[in-house]
C-alpha cells in the first residue's frame, strides 16, 4: 500500500496523521481514496477540472508528477506519495 | 590578472570544478559551478546586480532611495551588498527562523530587517513586502519572484558560462527557489542545444516551513510561470533535509564547503547518475557554508542536525 505524507495544513483531516496508509493504483486513485476516508481533505487539493492546484505539488518517490504522467503516475506497492504546498525561496 | 575598479564586477564568471569523484556511475561525470565565489557569497549577486541596474536604468533607483524587499537571506544579502555601494537604504523582510548568519551578514551590509513570523516561511514574508510596498509607493520593490533581470542574470550570465566551459552538458541541474537560474539559465542552454534536460530541485522543506494555514498559501513565482516554467523544466524532485545534509557533508571530500541547498542539489545530481547511463551533469553551488556553521550541519550529531533542519529556512 503507498503511504502518504500529508502537509501540516491537511493532517486535521487525519486525526492528526502525518502519515497514512493509503490505497490505489495511481496518484488519482490515492486522492480519490483521501477524499472518500477524508472527507473534504484531497478536494482542496484539485483544481475544477480534476488538475491538481498549481499551488500544490505531489511527488510520487520524490519526483512531481507534474513531469511525469501527472496525476496518471502509477503508484507501486511500496510508493510514497508526497503533498507539498509550493514554497518560494530566495 | 589587471585590477577590478569594484568589487562588484567580481560577480559572475564563478568557476566550475568536476565533483565526480562522488558520482555513483563512471559514465556519469558531475561537474559544479561555484557561486559562493561571489563577492557576495551567493548566487544572488547575480540577480541582485541585474535587478538594481535595470531599475538604475529605467530611473525608478536614485541616489538616497529605499528598497523593500522579502529575502530567506541570501537575496537580501545581495542587495544589502550593492547598496551599501551605490547608497542606497534597503529593508528585507526576513522570516525569524534563517540561521543566525542571515540576519548578521544582513547587518554588515547595513540593510534594516523586518521579521517575519517563521511559521510563515518565505511565502509569508513575501506576501508582507507586498503589502509594506503597497503602503509605501515611494518604496522601489524589485520583488526578484517577477522580476524577469532575474532570470535575464542567468540568461546573460549564469548560461553562457556554463556552454564556455562545458559544451557537453547533459543536464543542467538547479534549485527552484524563485526559478531565475533554471529559467534564465536553462533555456539559454536549451537553445544552445535542444537536448539539454533542465531538471529542477525542490528546496528541503521543513516542517515549520510547510506549516501554512492554508493550501492556497502556496506560492508559484510569477517569473516561473512567465517563462512557460511547467514547460522548460523536464524534471522536479525534493530532497529531505537529511539528505541534503549528508551531501553537503559528502561534498567536503572534494573540498567543496558548500551551503545546505546545495547539499540538496548535489543529492538530486546523485539520483540522477544512477537513472541515467551516461551523461555530463552541470550542478549549482548556490553559496558557501560559511553562513550555516552555526547549524552544526557538518560537525553534530545527524540526528539532531535533521530536526533541528524542521525549524530553520536554510534555502
Amino acid at each position: 500500500m503507498p503511504a502518504v505524507r500529508l502537509p501540516t495544513v491537511l493532517r486535521t483531516h487525519a486525526g492528526g496523521a502525518a502519515v497514512v496508509e493509503a490505497q490505489g493504483e495511481t496518484v488519482a486513485d490515492v486522492l480519490a481514496w483521501l477524499e472518500v476516508t477524508y472527507p473534504g481533505m484531497a478536494s482542496q487539493l484539485l483544481a475544477p477540472g480534476g488538475a491538481a492546484h498549481r499551488f500544490v505539488n505531489v511527488y510520487v518517490d520524490d519526483d512531481d508528477v507534474r513531469y511525469l504522467d501527472g496525476l496518471a503516475t502509477k503508484v507501486g506497492e511500496g510508493a510514497e506519495v508526497s503533498i507539498l504546498p509550493a514554497v518560494a525561496g530566495g | 590578472m589587471a585590477a577590478f575598479e569594484s568589487a562588484l564586477d567580481l560577480i559572475g564568471n564563478t568557476p566550475i570544478v568536476d565533483v565526480s569523484a562522488l558520482s555513483p556511475n563512471p559514465r556519469v561525470r558531475i561537474l559544479a559551478k561555484l557561486e559562493g565565489q561571489n563577492p557576495g557569497g551567493s548566487v544572488k549577486d547575480r540577480a541582485a546586480k541585474y535587478m538594481i541596474e535595470e531599475a538604475e536604468k529605467d530611473g525608478r533607483l536614485r541616489p538616497g532611495s529605499v528598497l523593500i524587499e522579502s529575502s530567506s537571506g541570501n537575496t537580501g544579502i545581495a542587495l544589502a551588498m550593492i547598496c551599501k555601494v551605490r547608497g542606497y537604504h534597503l529593508k528585507v523582510v526576513l522570516p525569524e527562523n534563517v540561521s543566525i548568519e542571515r540576519r548578521q551578514l544582513l547587518l554588515v551590509w547595513g540593510a534594516e530587517i523586518i521579521p517575519s513570523p517563521g511559521g510563515e516561511g518565505s511565502n509569508g514574508a513575501m506576501r508582507r513586502a507586498i503589502d509594506l510596498a503597497e503602503e509605501h509607493p515611494e518604496w522601489v520593490f524589485l520583488h526578484q519572484y517577477s522580476n524577469q533581470a532575474n532570470a535575464k542574470a542567468h540568461y546573460e550570465g549564469t548560461g553562457p558560462e556554463i556552454w564556455r566551459d562545458c559544451p557537453e552538458i547533459t543536464h543542467f541541474i538547479a534549485g527552484l527557489g524563485t526559478s531565475g537560474t533554471l529559467m534564465g539559465a536553462g533555456r539559454f542552454l536549451k537553445e544552445q542545444n535542444a537536448a539539454v534536460q533542465v531538471w529542477a530541485v525542490e528546496p528541503p522543506v521543513g516542517e515549520m516551513v510547510d506549516g501554512l494555514k492554508n493550501l492556497d498559501e502556496g506560492y508559484i513565482p510569477e517569473l516561473f510561470t512567465a517563462n512557460d516554467g511547467f514547460d522548460l523544466l523536464d524534471r522536479k524532485m525534493i530532497v529531505r533535509p537529511r539528505e541534503s545534509i549528508e551531501w553537503t557533508r559528502r561534498l567536503t571530500e572534494v573540498g567543496v564547503f558548500a551551503g545546505i541547498s546545495s547539499g540538496a542539489i548535489m543529492a538530486a545530481a546523485v539520483k540522477a547518475a544512477k537513472l541515467l547511463d551516461e551523461g555530463t551533469l552541470v550542478t549549482i553551488v548556490c553559496d558557501g557554508g560559511w553562513k550555516y556553521l552555526s547549524t552544526g550541519a557538518w560537525t553534530d550529531d545527524l540526528d539532531d542536525v535533521e530536526a533541528r533542519a524542521k525549524g530553520i529556512i536554510y534555502f
